[in-house]
């Protein structure tokens, strides 16, 4: 891969630092500071955004990038923050899995990523199509982050952070969706936070905390 | 081609006006007449739509972002009508919800709004040509009934709410990845095309061409994605628990209509794929998937104590054998595949109606403690009874009819199938038929209820469903058979 140029070296090192996020994502206990991660892999991903648009000249993906910025930046964080000084949740429990057992298990899951976007980076004909790779192995680890948490709260960050995976990868491999479908998918992720803080309130409000393990009764044996 | 036609206009017009004017408006005591004059404007327009389908054949609208042919009409119309009726039947039920204290005025004003967007966002997801805005609306279409299911707020109903909420997140984020793989091996064809690169209309017609590697793992995760709203087992943990906390009205949707919704966007994306792999994997692997929902169900059914979450499992039940017909494909699975769908929604929704009623007399959705219900109201021990029989397959029921036609095209292309499907199926029967039998003619110490039932749904429904297993009307044949054209197969 010789003979890159500038700004394909600063795209690929800012998926290199996307990925790096999500690790540090897994790790993260506080969830004060899993939503900063947050809002600092959303600004990568926006900068990353108008970087390709301004390499390609599509005035569509500027307005992408914008998109990011506003929702993923400035208001999700914004509204996360606002939801735990509200409800008072700092701590996440002790994972199911230890930190360095999480971690080991992420790598291998980068491993498998890599793998599976193998056929589609083949294929693609992007500038950015090393990064189709990056892009499912951020979706697999918020996932990961996700199936490892015990509060919804930790559970909604990682929820997001695979959203952030999704919108790059189909960012990397077709220079992103049609742009009306991009805007539905802001408003569906903008309307589900809506909904979760309405949510989280009323779990709060019957069980005092929001940790899932309350919410384990619905079992087939005893309904 | 035309930009747009008043009755679709209307069609998605009104219930979102509707929805819009219930979150402004403080809950009136009118409120519920409006939600049925909004719900029952909208089936006009369905009907309006129709008519003007049968006359001049397919339409697409605005740009070809929107498109009616043979296989969405059908649902369309469907959608309207159960949601029609259902507004009908939410009436006198939330009346009764309202006075014994589990919902409040101001939950009622949230439920009327979130009912009137949860349409719109079905009608959209049917109606819309473009594959990312099918996504979009099946998210919205969650989105706007978690807060459904949770409208009483008991513990039992935030925990199916949060898992609601995040299966069919998680699930649905798969079938956005499907999504952008589709894109991707669209923008090799259609690239010149751009926007329109997603329009399912355009992929049709080129997908011979579009690329077989990454349309086969755009399959999977689309699969797993809308599968999830299927309820197709493995993937089915969220849906009794989703369809059995919630208010009854929206148990009937969500049963009746979701899920017809989701399984007809795996219908649309397993049309491409089989077109592009060339081969009959897609149909395989649909047809794996809903055998194992329909054997999965059959014997979770047994342990079920809550009459609800038992018909919730009846619906997965169900699902599973929609899934199996379409992927056998062909003609003739096809064909039964789309009747059972109907019949399907139009019974399950009805049975729902007379549960609600049968759980609101006894003060509970515990099987063991509703008894009686012939004598304390022959109409709705009746129409549980004539439901369930339905759903159970009993001739002449249109059920019966749907069933046995998969039934006999298995045992021509799937031999190996028939035998576990017709075991399930029997394990079904004496699972259900076991359970309801005690509650319509057992012994019962119960009062009456002061508000007599809204049942005019719930036998519309069952006669509909009869009509359909006697005698199929020419035109309505010939719209199935032109959607089991559509979707090919086999």
């Amino acid at each position: 891969m010789d003979g890159l140029t500038l700004d394909l070296q600063i795209l690929n090192a800012l998926a290199a630092l996307l990925l790096l996020l999500s690790f540090a994502m897994l790790a993260q206990r506080r969830i004060v500071r899993l939503v900063n991660l947050f809002a600092l892999q959303g600004a990568v991903l926006s900068l990353a955004t108008a970087l390709l648009a301004w390499r390609t000249g599509d005035g569509q993906l500027y307005v992408s990038a914008a998109l990011t910025l506003l929702l993923k930046v400035i208001l999700l964080p914004w509204l996360l923050h606002r939801l735990i000084r509200r409800l008072e949740v700092y701590w996440d429990t002790e994972p199911m899995l230890n930190i360095v057992g999480t971690m080991l298990v992420g790598l291998l899951i980068v491993v498998f990523a890599f793998g599976l976007a193998q056929p589609i980076t083949a294929l693609a004909s992007t500038a950015t199509r090393s990064a189709i790779g990056i892009a499912v192995a951020v979706i697999l680890l918020a996932f990961l982050t996700m199936i490892t948490r015990r509060k919804a709260m930790s559970q909604v960050v990682g929820f997001l952070s695979m959203e952030n995976g999704l919108f790059f990868g189909a960012m990397s491999a077709t220079y992103g969706m049609p742009m009306i479908v991009e805007l539905g998918i802001a408003l569906d992720v903008l309307v589900a936070m809506l909904v979760l803080g309405v949510f989280f309130f009323q779990i709060r409000e019957q069980f005092d905390s929001l940790d899932l393990n309350n919410l384990e009764s619905l079992k087939d044996e005893d309904r | 081609m035309r930009t747009a036609s008043v009755e679709f206009i209307v069609l998605l017009g009104a219930p979102l006006l509707g929805a819009l004017a219930f979150t402004l408006l403080r809950e009136r005591s009118w409120t519920p007449q409006a939600n049925i004059a909004f719900s029952g404007l909208t089936f006009a327009a369905a009907c309006a739509l129709t008519a003007r389908v049968i006359g001049e054949g397919s339409l697409t609208f605005a740009n070809e972002q929107f498109f009616i042919d043979p296989f969405n009409v059908f649902l369309v119309t469907l959608t309207a009508f159960v949601g029609f009726t259902t507004a009908i039947f939410s009436r006198p039920y939330m009346r009764v919800e309202l006075e014994h204290g589990r919902v409040s005025a101001r939950r009622l004003r949230l439920y009327h709004s979130m009912y009137q967007l949860f349409m719109a966002t079905m009608l959209v997801a049917l109606t819309t040509n473009n594959m990312g805005l099918l996504w979009v609306a099946m998210e919205a279409a969650t989105l706007s009934t978690v807060l459904l299911v949770t409208l009483y707020r008991t513990p039992a109903s935030l925990e199916a709410g949060w898992k609601y909420f995040i299966l069919c997140g998680v699930g649905i984020a798969q079938a956005l990845f499907g999504t952008i793989l589709l894109y991707f091996a669209a923008e090799k064809v259609l690239g010149a095309e751009g926007v329109n690169a997603l329009l399912w209309t355009h992929l049709d017609a080129v997908k011979g061409e579009l690329e077989p590697t990454v349309l086969g793992l755009a399959f999977v995760f689309l699969l797993v994605g809308y599968g999830t709203k299927v309820g197709l087992a493995p993937l089915h943990n969220w849906l009794p628990d989703a369809h059995a906390e919630g208010p009854t009205p929206i148990s009937a949707v969500l049963s009746g209509l979701l899920l017809n919704v989701a399984i007809y966007a795996v219908v649309r994306c397993k049309v491409l794929v089989e077109g592009s792999l060339q081969t009959d994997l897609p149909g395989r692997i649909l047809m794996g998937f809903g055998l194992l929902s329909v054997v999965l169900a059959a014997f979770l059914l047994w342990r079920q104590r809550d009459i609800k979450r038992l018909f919730a499992y009846s619906s997965i039940e169900h699902m599973g054998i929609v899934a199996f017909a379409f992927g056998m494909g062909g003609p003739v699975a096809n064909f039964a595949a789309l009747l059972h769908m109907t019949v399907h929604s139009l019974t399950k929704s009805a049975i729902f109606f007379a549960v609600g009623h049968a759980a609101q007399k006894a003060g509970s959705q515990l099987m063991d403690d509703i008894r009686g219900l012939i004598t304390l109201s022959p109409t709705v021990g009746w129409g549980l009874m004539l439901g369930t029989l339905a759903i159970l397959g009993l001739p002449p029921f249109g059920v019966f009819a749907s069933e046995f036609l998969i039934l006999t095209t298995a045992m021509k292309q799937q031999p190996w199938a028939t035998p576990i499907l017709l075991l399930a199926l029997g394990v079904a029967f004496a699972a259900i038929f076991g359970r309801v039998q005690p509650m319509v003619f057992g012994e019962t110490t119960a009062k009456r209820l002061p508000h007599p039932p809204a049942l005019l749904p719930v036998f519309t429904h069952l006669a509909l469903v009869l009509m359909l297993g006697v005698f199929i009307p020419p035109y309505l044949a010939d719209w199935y058979r032109a959607a089991a054209q559509l979707i090919g197969g086999g």
